[in-house]
Order: structure tokens, then sequence, then C-alpha cells
């Protein structure tokens, strides 16, 4: 194998199939099974939901005016994403890595207000080890959470790529899929807000 | 300061005081210490790291997923000789020689490990080797994935190792039920070792999942339309769906029950708003397609042997691929029939019954399908071929039991009982282990250039099938007598003979397993009587015996056009099998990498430290696992050209070594070699 | 009956029985082919005629795996080759429909008998059925007799020919609460309820146990059920209440420390509503004072 010239390509030819194809199929694939990862919790969250064990119910501590802004925040990221997948498509390299940077600040917005809800809420002694219905509010909100949070190091990485390697078919790709994975953690976001928050306190 | 550092790890956790269990560390160290002498005296690690740990040849990570397979079916298998043992001695007055602390873990780890790493990397093995191949592929979707997936199992499996001497394994059994499972009952490392190992081997078989499902969806020759796709790689697609629909909610269950043991929470826990039977909902919604995940691809290995054995087309095609695609439906509509005995209501409970046994309709649709196969073919009785009939008589009995246990009420008498291991055990046996068997013992040569030796194979197939009915006929009557499974001891005199004889039946597949062992040493000794020159050594019917025994690393020079089913058979019967073609063209390749090697050590190392609450080394492994990937996606090079002439030189050698052989192209259509 | 046939094929099935010595008291042996109650023997039934139905497709399938092999074998010239023949709607018709008939048969038999045999079920007897507490503890049963006051461990004494409907819980791990010769099992879980009707046709003695692995203690957890003639039961629940042990607070704390092998014992009398309590202790929203793992109420 060392006698064989190595040639540096980019990914556009593989075997006559198209791998960015491959690539965004794959990611899409994952998602689904994210999907179902999702769903699982949303049973748990509707078994567990009403199990206070003596503990406050979702009408005693969520406050939705709070947490509207921080749907807002997440909302308003997925604009700015798209705004920076059009700028990707016009070859606008400095303004993808800015609204990039936009949709990674509203996105860090989201999570810092989600930290604070828990902070408070597990100083007024109700964390997620006071009942089951905590329990689950606190897991499907942070596994939400923790999704987002990787997908602000992701943008991170993206941002630094968009800036070195420029627009090359790669990043390209990665581009989209991350964009895929912002909209798909925005759907996720309105179920958890419907469920957890809207339903919990109406 | 020692608990900053080691967590909860400290010297005490190695078992020093138990012989058995230092009896059993002193052999694994000595068998690890033996390889690792022999690679060093030989000076193959650089070898060895070179050309297969950072390998992202699918063929080279399917013969290591099945090393993996064979290496932990020894250690399975070692923990069912212990309990037979245990069982066969431990009446009244007589205790054994196995405390309840130790006998508890070992049918927790035999399952785990029988399933998890043994079935799961077997068939994986197998699926790796063979389904690029078989649909005319030069790779898989995703060969980077495919490396990291495979260390992460094989670190996954070091862990279950590892608990041999390091603490202590699950005492909660396979399923590990809470609240059982909960700290509150178990609170040693255990427990985590176990959910450790599932979690992590589980996300590498996702990525497999989606790896493969992808790989033949998008990669098939051209012409090979989804009703031309032979019938194991249908199988194997359909499998890889049923993991990325189950795979997730185990994901979530262990989860779940991490946070329950880690940061406290209430989700299945006695007190506080807890619900145990959420996780056992959770746990066979993933656990029953589990079941027909190792099934499956063995289905579709039984229908390639039996095709291509009887020199027949496979009986009803059509049906098959519907049998299976229903089979898969079904099998997420079937998860209550694991606890009939929660106490639902009866209008629940005969739903999910009579789900279940109308898996047994396409089930017989396949048996009767491979039965026809035969009919009126040319029957060679070559080792896969007794491993199938094997598989289908004894798997009869298995459905038959089966469908008994889906009657609610007559569940109600044989839940929980030795009928039920039984039961489960005559469905996974031959189901899954005697087709992953016979599947070995057929795509063996394709992946060495050498076939297996006929005569130990045979007696391993015999003494396996009679070891069997030995082992576990008699399980079958102790659950009629009422004796339940994972007892440590008991005061009935009347079971005991009973347990003798199936202590016997696991000595019988002891034997067995020396015959598979020593099949392999004598197979390697006389690689050149048993050498397949053609590539075709069985007169095969699909793609992956177009290509040389070994195949080339690029599979395919030129990839061939899919005209039917069994597009080699017709290859062969059109005189094309063997053409040259007017020119070669450039190949794309993938490169190798080191970056799944060290994924999996660094999930061994976070999945340890999670186990024994070293955080500061979680946190690192995290660190470490995360700038491994963002280096990887900054690297642009992944891959290179393999220039069109080099592929012209390799392909020439390999036809002079046709030609040495006496045989040109058209030769070795007419030769079709059966050794059987 | 029609039945005879199968049930000889069925305990022909049982082969080690004639391979191995019978010590002469093989009937109770086989503890699910010898009930005591109607349950039982319902259950009894249902297996043996499932089997037989099943035998109808697999004795056919086993005789013809052989056949076929063996016909059609390499080596014999003399059969009838055709490479190339794969299909037969005729044969696809009858592989499909006959394991379908059988599967719907199947199916009418258990939607039948889950509703026949559904443990939550009373059974109808001219007896007024005598109510059962049952508590899994780790490891060992504790019945609650909640109308006679009474309560034992280990043992269960029922009167013959009287429904008994229990109520089982569990006040630690999962259980399964089984006395194979009268019916079928449940499982016992904490802050549940699971419901079980049996009757013992005729007095005498059978093995109770646990089939559900719950820790160390698991396989020493069974206990012997006694089904007395009335008379005997009377005279046993008279003699319990002679007894010098109550179940309140003091006896129930020390009963729930982990134990192995527990022999039986009898207490003389039990706190009212001791089973709620245990139920209650363990309820989705039951407050955090109330439980604990050793912890009661202070109101026991």
């Amino acid at each position: 194998m060392a006698t064989i010239a190595h040639s540096q390509t980019t990914l556009d030819h593989h075997d006559g199939h198209d791998p960015i194809g491959n690539a965004t199929f794959g990611f899409w694939l994952y998602l689904m099974t994210d999907c179902i990862l999702f769903a699982s919790i949303f049973a748990t969250y509707a078994v567990l939901g009403h199990n206070y064990a003596g503990g406050p119910s979702g009408h005693e501590i969520f406050d939705l005016q709070y947490v509207f802004a921080e749907t807002m925040f997440l909302l308003f990221s997925s604009t700015t994403n798209g705004i920076a997948m059009l700028a990707m498509y016009r070859n606008a390299r400095s303004q993808v890595a800015n609204w990039l940077m936009v949709t990674a600040l509203l996105g860090l917005g989201f999570i810092v207000m989600e930290i604070n809800e828990f902070v408070h809420l597990i100083q007024e002694g109700n964390g997620p080890d006071r009942s089951g219905f905590l329990s689950a509010f606190f897991t499907l909100v942070g596994t939400h959470g923790a999704h987002v949070s990787l997908g602000l190091l992701w943008m991170v990485v993206m941002i630094f790529q968009v800036l070195g390697k420029g627009l090359t078919q790669p990043v390209r790709s990665r581009l989209m899929r991350l964009s895929l994975f912002w909209h798909f953690l925005d759907l996720i976001w309105i179920g958890v807000f419907t469920v957890v928050y809207l339903m919990g306190v109406l | 300061m020692q608990e900053t550092l080691f967590g909860k790890l400290t010297l005490s956790a190695i078992p020093y005081d138990n012989p058995i269990v230092m009896g059993a560390i002193g052999g694994a160290t000595a068998m690890g210490l033996l390889v690792f002498g022999l690679i060093t005296y030989f000076g193959k690690w650089g070898y060895l790291w070179k050309e297969w740990f950072t390998s992202v040849d699918h063929k080279k990570v399917g013969v290591m997923y099945i090393a993996l397979a064979f290496v932990m079916l020894l250690r399975g298998f070692a923990d069912a000789l212990m309990m037979r043992m245990q069982q066969a001695i431990a009446q009244g007055g007589v205790h054994g020689y196995l405390p309840p602390d130790h006998y508890d873990q070992i049918f927790s780890a035999h399952g785990t490990i029988m399933i998890i790493f043994v079935a799961m990397p077997f068939f994986i093995g197998l699926m790796n080797l063979i389904v690029p191949l078989q649909i005319g592929a030069r790779d898989v979707a995703y060969p980077f994935l495919n490396s990291v997936s495979f260390w992460l199992t094989a670190s996954s499996a070091a862990l279950v190792m590892i608990s041999l001497g390091v603490g202590d394994f699950s005492h909660a059994g396979w399923s590990g039920y809470p609240p059982l499972s909960e700290n509150q009952f178990s609170p040693g490392p255990g427990v985590d070792y176990w959910i450790w190992s599932l979690q992590l081997g589980g996300i590498g078989t996702l990525m497999t999942g989606i790896n493969f499902f992808v790989t033949i969806l998008r990669m098939r020759a051209p012409g090979m339309t989804m009703m031309k796709l032979p019938v194991f790689s249908w199988t194997i697609l359909v499998t890889n769906v049923l993991i990325m629909l189950s795979f997730p909610v185990l994901t979530v269950a262990l989860a779940l029950l991490t946070l329950d043991r880690y940061l406290g929470m209430h989700f299945f826990t006695n007190d506080l708003g807890g619900n145990q039977m959420m996780f056992l909902n959770l746990f066979w919604i993933w656990g029953h397609p589990e079941v027909y995940i190792v099934i499956l691809p063995a289905f579709g290995m039984f229908s390639e042997v039996v095709s291509t054995f009887s020199g027949k087309r496979l009986f009803g095609y059509h049906s098959m691929v519907y049998a299976t695609v229903a089979i898969a439906v079904l099998s997420f509509v079937v998860w209550l029939h694991h606890f009939f005995t929660m106490g639902a209501g009866a209008n629940v409970n005969a739903f999910f019954g009579i789900a279940t046994m109308v898996i047994a309709v396409p089930t017989g649709v396949k048996v009767f399908n491979w039965l026809f196969t035969m009919y009126k073919g040319r029957v060679e009785f070559a080792t896969p071929v007794l491993w199938t009939l094997g598989f289908i008589i004894t798997f009869c009995i298995g459905g038959m039991t089966g469908v008994l246990l889906s009657v609610p009420p007559a569940d109600f008498v044989l839940h929980n009982s030795e009928f039920l291991v039984a039961h489960f055990h005559n469905m996974l046996i031959p189901g899954a282990l005697f087709g992953y068997f016979a599947g070995y013992a057929f795509w063996f040569p394709k992946a060495f250039g050498f076939r297996l030796d006929e005569k130990w194979g045979k007696r391993a197939f015999w003494l396996w099938l009679v070891g069997f009915y030995l082992a576990f006929m008699p399980l079958y009557a102790l659950g009629f007598m009422g004796m339940p499974r994972r007892l440590v001891h008991y005061d009935n005199p009347a079971w005991q003979p009973y347990l003798l004889v199936a202590a016997a039946g696991t000595l019988v597949i002891l034997a067995a397993i020396v015959c598979q062992a020593v099949q392999l040493v004598v197979s390697i000794r006389n690689r050149e009587s048993l050498r397949d020159v053609t590539g075709d050594p069985w007169n095969g019917r699909t793609l992956e015996w177009a290509v040389a025994s070994p195949p080339p690393f690029y599979n395919f020079a030129h990839i061939p056009k899919v005209e039917t089913l069994d597009a080699f058979t017709d290859m062969k019967d059109r005189g094309i099998a063997y053409e040259v073609p007017a020119a070669y063209q450039d190949i794309h390749m993938p490169k190798n990498t080191a970056v799944g090697v060290v994924l999996g050590g660094i999930a061994f190392v976070f999945g340890f430290s999670m186990i024994w609450h070293i955080w500061w080394l979680a946190l690192g492994a995290t660190v470490g696992a995360v700038g491994a990937l963002v280096l990887r996606s900054a690297d642009d090079s992944v891959d290179y050209i393999l220039p069109a002439q080099e592929v012209a030189r390799l392909e020439r050698e390999r036809r002079q070594l046709l030609a040495a052989h006496g045989q040109s192209g058209a030769a070795a259509d007419s030769h079709l070699a059966h050794q059987g | 009956m029609k039945h005879t046939v199968f049930k000889g094929l069925f305990i022909l099935s049982l082969w080690p029985q004639w391979v191995l010595a019978c010590d002469g008291d093989c009937g109770s042996r086989w503890a699910l082919l010898d009930p005591k109650g109607p349950i039982a023997a319902h259950e009894k039934g249902l297996i043996i005629t499932a089997f037989a139905l099943m035998l109808l497709v697999v004795i056919p399938v086993i005789f013809m795996t052989v056949a076929f092999a063996w016909k059609y074998r390499a080596s014999n010239k003399k059969a009838q080759y055709a490479p190339n023949w794969d299909n037969s709607h005729k044969i696809e018709a009858v592989v499909w429909a006959v394991p379908a008939v059988i599967v719907a048969i199947l199916a009418a038999l258990v939607w039948k008998s889950s509703h026949e045999l559904n443990p939550y079920r009373p059974i109808q007897s001219a007896a007024k059925p005598i109510q059962v507490q049952v508590v899994s503890m780790n490891w060992k049963w504790l019945f609650i007799y909640p109308e006679l006051g009474i309560a034992s461990v280990n043992r269960l004494v029922i009167p013959a020919g009287v429904p008994v409907s229990f109520k089982i819980t569990s006040d630690a791990v999962m259980s399964s609460f089984f006395i194979p010769q009268l019916g079928g099992q449940i499982y016992a879980m904490a802050g549940m309820q699971t419901r079980l009707q049996l009757v013992a046709d005729q007095p005498g003695s059978y093995q109770g146990l646990n089939t559900q692995f719950n820790g160390d203690g698991f396989a020493g957890m069974h206990f012997e059920t006694v089904a007395a003639s009335s008379q005997d039961f009377e005279s046993w629940v008279a003699q319990v209440k002679h007894g010098a042990t109550p179940l309140n607070e003091t006896t129930f704390k020390a009963l729930e420390i982990p134990s192995e092998n527990v022999p039986p014992r009898y207490f003389s009398s039990v706190e009212p509503q001791l089973f709620e309590r245990i139920l209650q202790k363990y309820l989705p929203n039951a407050e955090a004072g109330q439980t604990g793992r050793h912890g009661m109420t202070p109101a026991m």
C-alpha cells in the first residue's frame, strides 16, 4: 500500500455514489434515532409527570414568561442559522461566520437561561432528586439542553473551519448537517415547551 | 485526596480472598500474556497496528469483530459451565462451591456477554465481511465510523472482562430490573459495570446500524434493485432498521437508571414517585426486537447456505423478504409478553399474547421455504448444511415452546422457570449461534483464502447438537416440576438427576468448542491443501464469490452490473464471470486511521472512571474524545486515489495465479469445485 | 376425551422421566401436571391443548426436514433436480395458510383463556372467599389475614375448598408469588397491589415460592402452603391467636431486616391497616417523611 500514490481530493467522487448525499442521509437517520430517544424520555415524563411525592407540581414551579423568553432565543437562533445557510449558498464566507456567531450567541442565551432555571430550582430544594416528576422534568429538559450545548460546540468548530478552510465541499456538507441538527432541536423544544411547560401550567 | 484521585477505587476492590475469582483472573491473564508474548516474539505489533487495528477496511473490521465474539464466547461459556456445575451439586445439605453473591454475578455476566458480546459482534462481523461484497460495493458508507463502532464494542467488552478482577459485576441479572439494580439494593460498582458496558457497546451498535442501512440502501451495484438484493443482505437491512429503532430506547433505559444511581433521581426507585415497571417496558421495547436483531441475520445465512448447497435457487424469495419484514414489524408489539405476570388486564395480555404467536406465521413460512429449497435440489452435507438442518429441527421445538409461553395463562405457570431458560436457549443457540457457525464455515474461505477442515467441523457440529439437547431438554422438564431459574441452591432431590444430565450436556458442548479450536489450528496447518484459488469454493450464487479469496482491499476492480437475483450464478451461466474489462479506472479509497482505536481507548477510560467515580478522569476522557473528533473533522485528507494502472497490475497477478492453477477464466466457470 | 392422546404424547415428550429412576413420589414431582385446584387444572389443560395444536405443524416439519434432505442428497442422482424451480403459488398458499389457521385457533384460545383465567377475576364458589394479604420482603413472605387479625411468615395456611383472595405487594424489591399446584403466579411490586384468586380442592401441602430473582437470599425464599380442612384451619387460627408475638412496629421493623432461609413464624395479632400502610409508603405521591427503607409511620 505504501507504493500507492496518495492524493488529496475533495469528497465529490466515491464509487459512483454521492458521499455528501450519504453523509446527509446518514445524519438524518441519526436524527430519527434521536427522535426515538426523545420519544422514550417524553413517554417516561408522561408516566412520572404526576408523581410529585409531596414535592411541587409543575404549576407551582414553572414561570411561563421566563420560558417563553427562553424559547424566543432558540427560535431566533434558528432564523439566524437559516440566514447563515443562505449566505453559504451565496458563497459569502465572512457573512456565514458572522451569522453563525449570532446563532451561537442566541443559543448560548438559551442555555444560560436554562441553567439559571435549573440552579434556582435546585436552590429551592426542588432538584431532580426531589420526586419522580422532577427527575423526569430535569432529564427531559436537560437532555435537550445537552444537545443544544453540543450543537454550540459544533458551531464554534464550524466557525473556525469556515474562517480557516473556507467554504470547501466538506465544510458545506457539515454546515448543512449542523443546520439540520439545529432545526431538529427547535422542533423538539416546541414539544418540550408544549408538553412540559404549557400543559404543566394550564 | 485518595477519594479525589481514585474515587471509590481501592486495593480492596481486587478480590484476593476469593480463590475461584483469582483462578479465573489467573487463567485470563495467562492467556492474555501468552498472546501478548507470541505477538512480541514474532514482532507482529507493527503489523497488527498498521494492517488491522487502524484499518477501516470492512473485511478486516469484520474479522476483528468475529475474533472478539469467539474470545467472549469462551468467557460466556466458562460462566455457563460454572453455573451448571453449581446446580448439579448444590442440593439439600450441599451448598456447592459458589456463594450466592458470586453465582448471581455469573448468570448476570453470562446473559450480558452472550447477547451483547458474542451474538452481536459475531453477526456484525459476518455482516461487515460479506455485505459490501454481496451488494457489489467497494466499501461501507462510513468506513471511519465503522472502525469507531468496533473499538467501542471492544472496549465495552474489555470493561466486562476487567470487572472480573477489579470490583465485581452486576448481581441483578442481565436484564437488571430495578429496584434491585438501584443503589438501595445494589450499592457496589457491579451494576455500573453492566450499565456502562451495555451503554458504550450500544452506541457502537447504533452507529453500525446507520452505517449498514445506508450502505445497503445507497451503495448497491447498478441493476441490483431491492428485489434482486440477496436474502442475507435483506435480513441485514431489516436488522439494521431494528437496531436504529430499538437501541435508542435501551440508551434511555440505561441512562435513566444511571441518573437514579449517580444523581439520586427517582425514575425506578421504590420511593418518591419512581416506577419500576417503566424500566421493564423500556428495557423490553429494546429487548424483544434485540432477539430478532440476533436471529434475522442467521435466517439470512441459513437461506444462503441452503440455496448454495442445494445447487438451486432459494424457494419463495419474495415470501422470504415479506416474512422478514413482517417479523421485524411484529417484534415491536410483543414486548409485554416478558411480563404477563405484572397483573395487566386480560385484554392487554391477550393482545400481546396473540401478537406474539402471530410471529410464528412468517417464521413458519421461512422454515417451509428452506425445506422447499432443498426439494428437487442436490443437497451437499457440508458443515454449513449440517448446522442448518440441526437448526431447523431444533428451532421447531423452541418455536413450539415459545408459542406455549405466549398463552398468558400458560405463562403464569411457566414464567421465570427453567422452562423459560430452556425455551430462549432453544431459540438463540440454534436460531442465532448455529446460523453464525454456518456462516463462519461458509464464508471463512472468502476471508482467508482457504477452507476450514470438514472433519473437525462435523465433529464440532454433532457434539454441539447432542450437547444442546442434553443440556436444555432436562430444563423443560424441570420447568414442569416447578423449578425457578437462577437458583444457587435447592432442596428438592427430584430435580438433581435432571441437572446432572444438563451439566453433562455442557461438558459435551465443551468438547464441541474444543473441536472448533482444533478445526482452526488444523485448517491453518493444512491451508495449502484447503486453498481456495478461484474465490468460489462452493459454486456460490452471489457477488461475494466473484472476487478473489481473500478479496483485494478495493473489493471489485470494476463494479459488476447485476441482472438477476443470483447475480454470480447468472454471470457464470453467461460466461462473463471472469471477464477482463477493457480498461480499469482509478479507485477512491479511505485511508487508515488511528482515531478509532484512540476513541475506543478513551471510551474504556471513561467507562472505568465513571464506574469508580473518578470524576477528573471521566472529564478528561470526555475532553479527549471531543478533541479527537474535532481534530479528525479538521483533517480533509482522509482518502486517496488508487491509480488504474495499479489496479490493473493487481488484477493481472490474480489472473496469473488462476492460470498457474490451471484455471483460465472459462475453466474456472466449469470447475465448480466441490469438496463438501 | 380427545385430550388423552395428546396428553400421552405430552408426557412422552418429558423423556427424562423414563431415562432416570423414579423414587416413588412422581405424582407431586411434576408440580405443573398435578394440579390441586381448578385454576391450575385449567392452566394445565390449556398447555396440553396448545401443545397438541402445535404438534400438527411441528411433527410434519421435522419429518419433512429429514425426508427432503435425505431424498435430495447430492449422491442420489435418481432424484429429480430442478435448479431453477423457485416458486409455486400452491405451496406458498399452503405454507402461509396452515400456520395462519393454527395461530388463529390459538388466538381464540388466548383471548378466551386470558379472560377466564384473569387472576383478578373472583372464583365462583358457594363458600365466602378468605382474604389474605401477601407482602414480599427480603427474603421471606409475610401473610396477613386481615379478617382474622393474625399473620404468618413463610407458611401459608388456607382452608381447603374455600377460595382465597390474595392482595399482593412488596416491601422491598420485585418478587413473584407462585403456588404451582394451585395456579399461576403474579408479581409483587412495591407501591403497587396485584391480585390473585386461588382455591385448593383438597387438603394437602403444596410448595410455594418466589420465581423472580431478587438478590442473594432468592434461593431460600419459599414457603409451604397448607390447605387444611375447615376444622383444622379453625384450630390453627385459634392456636396462632394464642401465641405471644404481635405484629407491631417493633416486630415489623425486625422483620424488615434482610434475612435468608427464614423458618415459619406466627403473629397473634396484627396492627390494623398494616398492609395498606406498606403499600402507601411507596405510592407515587407518598411524601419523603413516610418513606425510607425501614421507616414506618409513627402511628404504627
